[in-house]
């Protein structure tokens, strides 16, 4: 059950997502932001960054490398596909996630951990929590405030506070059939007791098991 | 303003007897372009004139030294395979001008000085220095700093996990930035800055050249400050991270792949140091074609292509097999590449523009043969005045007077500043921001290496040889209270104007502290910068050499201390010697608004054995804390406030500064430590703290600690 990490020019959390996945029993690969094919992946993540350093706008540049034509057909298909902070904000550009995301509301950037809370689990990134769950992850963007005037966004994890401005509070959305969420706090940096929390793990092991389940319809 | 009457020489900041040096080397006059390269490689700030000759002073050998002063970074075996790369640079005078691009640049610069070693850079640190916030002018440095510290950092993908403030009058003419970065390489990884062998060929990578930070060495950081400063705005760079960050991907490719036989970076001096530089180390010749060059302006002369230093630049030397290859890897990272040149015999650099010649000088004099000066140096007569005033204070209201310190932007929590900063990046900061040292763990390893980074303006003022000192123990202590070893040194020496004897006089003095200290701790200084001229109108500032100190835990500890971990009833222990009432350079001082009498001196015995105490106990107690700024009564309450719990304690001197001195917190029974320099001081619990019965409620003292820098910068 393999996963794809996609690397834009400018990302920078892909070492750590491999990193955080492999130690959940994950197998997960690099791939370049150029791959015309991923067959072979069951699982896609977009991991947090700056693509294409942010020009124009978050996404805006990174939703036309080849690599998201295939991302954009997973999603069709069912496939698990996570986007973390820039990954969401990619998701959103690419019309896979409801939105879009501005600037946080006090116009600073914000690296902290923060506190959600599980309102919907019908998401690969939620699937094995609990509702009402409180987890405690590291947020750490500029442009984390999502809007959706559409109403469609789906949230699946609410900010406890309010640190950002975003719509509905939500630090995690997904798309009508769950199989595609954005997620603004990093779960993988919350996935170590010696780095103050392990609450991002029950995340990508939902993830993990999205792929294995995914997987296995494929070959079935 | 420089008229249009002076010789071009002047206008390019050279003196009369420099511009005769370049005419007796060459044997005849320079012409345009040879002249802008004599003209930024002789600066101050690109050859140390004024300062090399006291800089051999510093101890730099150790075993563990692969690579000491004068490369691009400082390279130290860390064992198990691992090599860690570090170094210091200023960017004071370009902060000034333009906070934002000045600070931001400053990262970027010093990231290239890293990952030119072969390494992978892993962590940033930032000593910032400002006047105080009170002041319109300084609240929009001190924010445009720090925005551009957070902007360029995040964004290059290199986390920023500590650093220090303070805020004095002497800097609001002149901000200090400095700022550190640490990366790690495998030891077969390692590259210097040679040009190789003849037949490499130059292959200039990363962004096209353009013309902004023309003489930004020469001009603009070489000189001091006037009413005309900001005229000096476009000697500024301006930066870009996403350039940055696929040039560092791009060239550790380069590296993992063995593509390259040297590479150098571009940074003051631009091209003509990344030419003549690494040519001379390497005792060739070399041509250079200006026609190459990507630039992303139009008609630039040769005098601007060789003094630009527009940002996000590297040059690789390689041997003429890999020259595909390489330009297939830049390709890759869609970064643009360009090959401007080819390593000749002999020792000739020659510059081609439009076809002819511009500049055919010896390679190795540009570096080599800068002038070297012996600038007088004498003691201050006003430093008698000063020390001989008594540096103590009564202290009638402890409560009041810790609540004030907690109050101060220079000691209350830094919160606003490390929270618009990515500290998080690589999954490595197991102790981040505001604490002592940071300690970030090694990946496939045991180990953590540690950092802390220093400096006290104040307390050099006083007397620059024990402040220099002083500010080395502390840095040495700060890694020590989270399980590190003190390993290896880097400095940045801000210092006023070296033309006047009594600036040289601190400066000579400072590095006499510096190197003494490191002598008694036994670890090398590996490189540095120097950054002279630190005044405006006419006042120079506190002499402020700042250290970077780099330590290793080997094994890490399991549980690293935390200032978050006091709980109810453990007994608080105070180690290191009895303390003075000697408030001299103290923060009590400061917010008195005095700064007079003689500094406590340090012990270099106890220095080490109070350090060696730390560092063990940091694999057993839950909570070590340094004692500096605001003294035993402010790291008290640092705890406190982190724990969310009280203390009542008994000491004679709470707010005294004295060196070499921790506070330690753990389960009574736990510590045995020798009663000859220890001794227990209190214990944790309640809501309040509580000084020789004295309490100051805990609530006040966590609202004013966290709340200190967001009041004093006022509604934004």
């Amino acid at each position: 059950m393999k996963t794809a990490v996609v690397v834009f020019p400018g990302v920078n959390c892909e070492h750590d997502v491999v990193q955080a996945m492999s130690a959940l029993g994950g197998e997960v690969e690099l791939v370049w932001h150029r791959e015309t094919d991923l067959a072979e992946f069951d699982g896609v993540i977009l991991p947090g960054g700056f693509a294409h350093g942010d020009a124009l706008r978050t996404g805006a540049i990174a939703r036309f490398s080849p690599a998201m034509r295939e991302v954009g057909r997973m999603a069709a298909a069912g496939a698990p596909v996570l986007g973390i902070c820039n990954g969401w904000q990619i998701l959103c550009e690419s019309g896979l996630i409801p939105g879009a995301h501005i600037a946080n509301r006090d116009l600073s950037f914000i690296c902290r951990f923060e506190v959600v809370e599980v309102v919907d689990t019908n998401s690969v990134l939620t699937r094995a929590a609990r509702p009402g769950q409180r987890l405690r992850i590291p947020l750490n963007s500029y442009e984390g405030s999502w809007v959706d005037p559409s109403g469609e966004g789906r949230v699946v994890l609410r900010y406890v506070g309010d640190p950002n401005g975003s719509q509905n509070r939500a630090a995690a959305v997904a798309n009508t059939a769950g199989n595609v969420v954005g997620v603004m706090p990093h779960p993988e940096r919350a996935t170590d007791e010696l780095l103050g929390s392990t609450d991002g793990r029950l995340l990508l092991e939902s993830f993990l098991h999205s792929t294995a389940l995914a997987g296995s319809t494929v070959t079935a | 303003m420089t008229t249009t009457q002076e010789p071009i020489h002047r206008q390019l900041g050279m003196t009369d007897d420099e511009y005769q040096s370049v005419v007796h080397l060459l044997e005849r006059d320079p012409r345009p372009a040879e002249l802008a390269m004599y003209s930024v490689m002789w600066s101050e700030h690109c050859s140390y004139k004024s300062s090399r000759k006291h800089l051999r002073r510093f101890p730099t050998e150790a075993p563990w030294v692969v690579v000491g002063p004068g490369e691009n970074a400082g390279v130290v075996d860390i064992g198990d395979g691992w090599l860690a790369a570090l170094r210091i640079e200023s960017h004071n005078h370009p902060s000034f001008v333009e906070p934002y691009q000045g600070a931001a640049t400053g990262v970027g610069g010093i990231l290239r000085d890293v990952f030119t070693m072969g390494a992978r850079p892993i962590a940033l640190w930032d000593q910032i220095r400002f006047g105080p916030l009170d002041e319109p002018k300084n609240r929009y440095l001190f924010k445009g700093v720090v925005s551009g510290i957070a902007g360029y950092g995040n964004a290059v993908g290199v986390p920023t996990v500590g650093g220090e403030i303070e805020f004095d009058d002497c800097y609001t003419g002149n901000p200090l930035v400095n700022v550190m970065c640490l990366g790690i390489l495998r030891s077969d990884q390692l590259v210097l800055g040679t040009a190789g062998e003849p037949g490499s060929v130059a292959i200039l990578l990363g962004k096209a050249t353009g013309r902004d930070g023309i003489g930004g060495a020469s001009v603009l950081a070489s000189a001091s400050f006037d009413d005309e400063s900001g005229e000096k705005r476009p000697a500024v760079q301006v930066g870009d991270p996403f350039e940055e960050k696929k040039l560092i991907e791009a060239c550790l490719e380069l590296y993992d792949k063995s593509l390259v036989v040297g590479v150098q970076d571009l940074g003051a001096a631009g091209l003509s140091c990344a030419t003549s530089e690494p040519a001379g180390r390497a005792g060739v010749g070399m041509e250079v074609d200006l026609d190459a060059v990507h630039t992303r302006e139009m008609e630039m002369t040769a005098p601007e292509l060789l003094m630009s230093e527009s940002q996000e630049r590297m040059m690789a030397f390689v041997e003429p097999d890999n020259v595909e290859t390489v330009l297939a890897v830049a390709e890759k990272w869609e970064i643009d590449s360009a090959v401007v040149g080819e390593v000749k015999p002999g020792n000739m650099l020659t510059i081609r523009h439009h076809g002819v010649p511009v500049a055919e000088v010896p390679a190795a004099s540009l570096a080599d043969d800068a002038p070297l000066y012996d600038r007088p140096a004498k003691r201050p007569v006003w430093l008698d005045e000063v020390q001989s005033k008594p540096g103590d204070h009564p202290i009638s209201d402890i409560p009041a007077t810790l609540l004030d310190l907690l109050a101060d932007p220079g000691i209350g929590s830094s919160g606003w500043i490390h929270t618009q900063y990515d500290h998080m990046l690589f999954l490595n900061t197991v102790v981040g921001p505001g604490a002592d040292g940071n300690l970030l763990r090694v990946r496939g390893t045991d180990k953590a290496l540690a950092v802390s980074t220093d400096g006290n303006g104040r307390l050099c003022y006083l007397d620059p040889r024990i402040g220099s000192a002083r500010i080395v123990y502390e840095a040495a202590l700060n890694v020590a209270v989270v399980g590190a070893k003190p390993l290896a040194v880097v400095d940045n020496l801000n210092f006023g104007n070296p033309e006047k004897p009594e600036v040289m006089w601190q400066f000579k003095e400072s590095v006499e502290g510096i190197s003494q200290a490191c002598e008694t701790l036994e670890i090398p200084v590996v490189g540095g910068n120097v950054s002279f001229y630190n005044e405006s109108g006419g006042v120079d500032i506190n002499p402020t050499p700042v250290v970077g100190l780099l330590g290793v835990a080997d094994p890490m500890p399991a549980d690293p201390p935390r200032l978050s971990r006091a709980a109810e009833q453990m007994e608080i222990w105070e180690v290191g010697p009895e303390p003075t009432g000697n408030l001299a350079a103290s923060a009590v001082q400061r917010l008195r608004g005095s700064l007079h009498g003689m500094p406590t001196p340090p012990d270099a015995g106890v220095a080490k054995r109070v350090v060696a105490i730390a560092a063990e106990l940091a694999h057993i107690a839950p909570v070590l804390h340094d004692i500096s700024d605001g003294g035993l009564a402010v790291a008290l309450a640092e705890i406190c406030i982190a724990s969310a719990i009280g203390a009542r304690v008994q000491t004679q001197h709470p707010f005294s500064e004295d060196p070499h001195r921790f506070l330690v917190v753990a389960r009574p029974g736990v510590l045995e430590l020798p009663v000859d320099i220890a001794r227990r001081i209190g214990v944790v619990g309640g809501d309040e703290i509580v000084i020789n019965g004295a309490a100051a409620p805990l609530a006040d003292c966590a609202d004013v600690w966290h709340n200190a820098l967001e009041r004093a910068l006022g509604p934004s």
